[in-house]
């Protein structure tokens, strides 16, 4: 399997990657490089194998949809962490471009 | 005190018996920190002021009776463990102002038990790598030869421990960033069962492989800090509710009668160093004076570790990588969009391995891909699953090389990423099957580096793990 420099656009966009024009020729290489190593997994005959998902054997582990508050410092440490802010409101830009 | 070689129990017994105090210890320690960190480059942040703090505070446990079994003892964490109010920065740009509000759950336990923390460890950037090239804040070195790598991805973790710049060290192993560079360094290092410790706090690079566990100079250390984390956390689904072992008790029994696996996939791999492998080979010796026998096992699916891993990981990865946006925190970078803010703030805060993997990972799980790649890895993942199934049916354990050649140059391997993508070949099948594997020292080349020797065993069976390591170093002291 090679990947084209389309490929690796179409890739990087869905993966929110700005990629400079050197990282796609590289990345293009590499990616198939490893592409062409994988294939050697199709030599394992998995027709009735089941996949494994997880190894604990655990399913639907679950607990109560409860909200759990936290203290006024924990939160002023999170509001800290904003790289942007309104007072107490976290500041994006805007999600939609009609607005 | 020699501090490369203080073990936990000897520096325990030093605080109790006042031959030093834990402000003196710390010091000594912060010390050998700020004089070596330029050359080995083992630690991202490192906490002097915390650390007397804890250390006088360790001091007054000591003077009335109160000590935990880790009290005053120092030790580092990797920085991709969140630790409560210290920057945490996973080795990534894109979290360089970082400082999480909260201690990862194994976290909270170590320190629970009074240890000291003097610094936050380097690694490859949230843990992509094997050779701890691939960090922002630059390589880290082997304390047995600063022109070769301490290996990865807990690179900062294995070479602080081998220098004495820490007494134990807590880090995670995704497919072998534990016992991998406790191997290239020469201490000992864990891989828990997966879901035996709570993952909670640890930066999530593929969340069906991801442990965390510690690395000491022994494995007497090792169950000790065992003990502490292990066990299940509701905060962590996925860890298990079952029984922790006492493994301190468990690893004083001997190993008469036990038997050990050689799998004759792992001495037949490209590239096995033959001085690794004759070393491994001569430990036999060991483990037949203390009452075991071998058997000779194949593992047929060994080959198909890593490019197992090389699927699944990176797409588990390029999910959990998702949330490093620049968004709610961490570093973000301009742009005329949103979508130009994630795409840039990921371009820089990321290095080039982490980025390749996200595009790996995103790919196998692209429309029309995802049978081919991710699917089909998952199936093969059981395969390798039953491989060890069927050996712990008539073996304890198994013995290898942890890696199949003693710690490269820097920069040797940068050209070929299949290359360092193998550097895993030994370890990697044991996190694709989610059971616990031990590393320890076994020797040194002619050239004075460490060479490692991989236990491996049953799912949750940790004990047995540490109870042969534990029984080895003794034989070997």
């Amino acid at each position: 399997m090679k990947l084209t420099i389309e490929d690796i656009d179409h890739i990087a966009t869905l993966a929110r990657l700005t990629l400079t024009e050197e990282e796609k020729s590289r990345y293009a290489e590499q990616l198939s490089a490893v592409l062409g190593y994988v294939d050697m997994l199709n030599e394992v005959h998995t027709d009735d194998v089941p996949e494994t998902c997880q190894v604990t054997g655990l399913e639907n582990i679950t607990r109560e949809d409860t909200v759990i508050d936290c203290d006024e410092e924990t939160k002023e440490k999170l509001r800290n962490q904003f790289p942007d802010n309104v007072g107490n409101l976290l500041k994006v830009k805007a999600v939609f471009d009609n607005a | 005190m020699n501090l490369k070689e203080l073990t936990i129990a000897k520096a325990a017994a030093g605080l109790r018996d006042k031959t030093f105090s834990a402000v003196e210890l710390t010091k000594a320690t912060l010390e050998h920190i700020n004089k070596r960190n330029s050359n080995i480059n083992a630690y991202i942040s490192i906490t002097d002021e915390s650390a007397l703090e804890e250390a006088k505070y360790a001091d007054s446990l000591l003077a009335s009776d109160n000590a935990h079994a880790l009290t005053g003892i120092p030790f580092g964490v990797k920085d991709a463990i969140c630790t409560k109010d210290i920057r945490s920065t996973g080795a990534g740009k894109i979290l360089d102002n970082y400082v999480p509000p909260f201690n990862a759950t194994v976290i909270e336990s170590i320190r629970n038990q009074g240890a000291v923390l003097v610094g936050k460890q380097n690694c490859d950037t949230f843990g992509h790598g094997a050779s701890n090239e691939n960090s922002m804040y630059g390589p880290v070195k082997n304390p047995h030869d600063e022109t070769k790598v301490a290996g990865g991805s807990s690179g900062g973790s294995a070479a602080a421990l081998a220098d004495g710049q820490c007494i134990f060290s807590i880090a995670e192993d995704t497919g072998g960033s534990i016992r991998y560079p406790a191997s290239l360094c020469g201490v000992s290092g864990l891989r828990p069962s997966y879901g035996r410790h709570s993952r909670y706090g640890i930066m999530p690079m593929a969340s069906s492989f991801d442990t965390v566990g510690a690395m000491a100079h022994t494995v007497e250390d090792l169950a000790l800090l065992e003990e502490i984390m292990a066990g299940h956390d509701p905060k962590d689904a996925t860890s298990v509710k079952a029984d922790v072992p006492t493994y301190t008790k468990e690893i004083q029994k001997n190993i008469k009668g036990l038997t050990i696996g050689i799998p004759k996939e792992y001495f037949e791999v490209d590239g096995l160093d033959p001085e690794v492998a004759a070393c491994i080979e001569a430990q036999r010796e060991v483990f037949t004076a203390l009452g075991c026998t071998f058997k000779e096992i194949s593992l047929p699916h060994t080959k198909y570790a890593v490019p197992t891993y090389y699927i699944l990981v990176p797409s588990e990865d390029s999910s959990n990588m998702g949330r490093l946006d620049g968004i709610r925190y961490g570093m973000p970078q301009a742009g005329d969009s949103l979508y130009d803010v994630y795409a840039n703030s990921r371009a820089n805060g990321f290095p080039e391995e982490v980025k390749r993997r996200i595009m790996m990972g995103t790919y196998a799980l692209s429309a029309g891909y995802y049978d081919a790649y991710y699917k089909k890895a998952q199936k093969v993942r059981t395969k390798i699953i039953q491989d060890f199934d069927e050996a712990f049916q008539s073996v304890d354990v198994l013995m290898t090389p942890t890696s199949p050649f003693p710690a490269f140059g820097i920069g040797e391997k940068n050209n070929d990423i299949l290359a360092m993508y193998l550097a895993d070949i030994l370890v990697s099948p044991g996190a694709v099957a989610g059971i616990p594997g031990l590393s320890v020292n076994a020797g040194f080349t002619k050239a004075g580096l460490p060479i490692g020797m991989q236990i491996m065993g049953p799912r949750l069976q940790e004990e047995v793990v540490l109870r042969v390591g534990h029984q080895y170093q003794i034989a070997t002291a």
